[in-house]
């Protein structure tokens, strides 16, 4: 069944290498696993109680997901090795190095700004606080 | 398979990035609504290749998701050192007693 799938889409997608379904199946992989680090980052957005927990979530998810989807997709457009193929591939993985050194650092100050701007991370007694409150309320 | 590759990604991208949408309008302090945004612009960097695919000019929509980025990061770094400058307005008519909620070690 594999065989066949491989067929076929070799068959529309490249003219007749079957090397190219390997290029093409590994960037697929690439985005589905850059889907699943946003999907994270995501429900970290949501979920954590601290400004800091969520940078934690936003910055190093965000990072590896963007990375991973613009790789992904950097294979997935490859067809052929002609030169404007070859300068599409350089221009995303230049994207993705420009994200790489750019989405930490912008990470680092926003959290330098936050923390001299007076917002204290909660402490063992604040999530305390907030899970007894959150239970009487549930209680009731 | 390339279209319906992108079409999936794009449209799951969109889905996940309605948490973060709530994160910016329901966020307790600023810091968090930039952070939101932070987020949705690198992602828009990649929703930018990905209408480029679906309209099979790649080569232009790569040099803008490029620029986006880099604005997107410009934006952030302004933000940031525009906020770390600010000192609350009752706080600055009487200086030198500017109370810190903890102290710092």
């Amino acid at each position: 069944m594999i065989e066949c799938i491989a067929s076929t889409v070799v068959a529309t997608e490249s003219a007749n290498n079957p090397g190219w379904f390997l290029v093409h199946a590994v960037g697929v992989a690439m985005g589905t696993v850059g889907l699943v680090f946003f999907l994270g980052t995501a429900v970290g957005m949501v979920r954590f109680p601290d400004f800091y927990t969520r940078m934690h979530a936003a910055g190093k998810g965000d990072t590896l997901s963007t990375m991973l989807m613009l790789g992904g997709f950097g294979l997935v457009m490859m067809e052929d090795f002609s030169l404007g193929s070859w300068l599409l591939l350089l221009k995303i993985l230049g994207i993705v190095l420009f994200i790489f050194i750019t989405t930490p650092t912008s990470s680092h100050a926003l959290m330098r700004a936050a923390f001299e701007d007076d917002e204290m991370p909660l402490g063992e007694n604040d999530l305390e606080k907030r899970r007894r409150s959150r239970r009487g309320s549930s209680a009731k | 398979m390339k279209e319906w590759f992108a079409i999936i990604m794009g449209a799951s991208l969109l889905v996940l990035m309605i948490p973060i949408l709530y994160r910016i309008i329901a966020g307790p302090t600023g810091f968090d609504r930039i952070l939101g945004v932070n987020v949705i612009g690198t992602k828009t960097a990649v929703i930018l290749v990905i209408i480029g695919t679906l309209f099979d000019r790649v080569d232009m929509f790569v040099d803008f998701a490029i620029a986006y980025a880099l604005l997107n990061f410009v934006g952030a770094i302004v933000v940031s050192r525009y906020f770390n400058r600010t000192v609350p307005l009752q706080e600055m008519e009487k200086p030198k007693s500017r109370p810190r909620r903890r102290a710092r070690t």
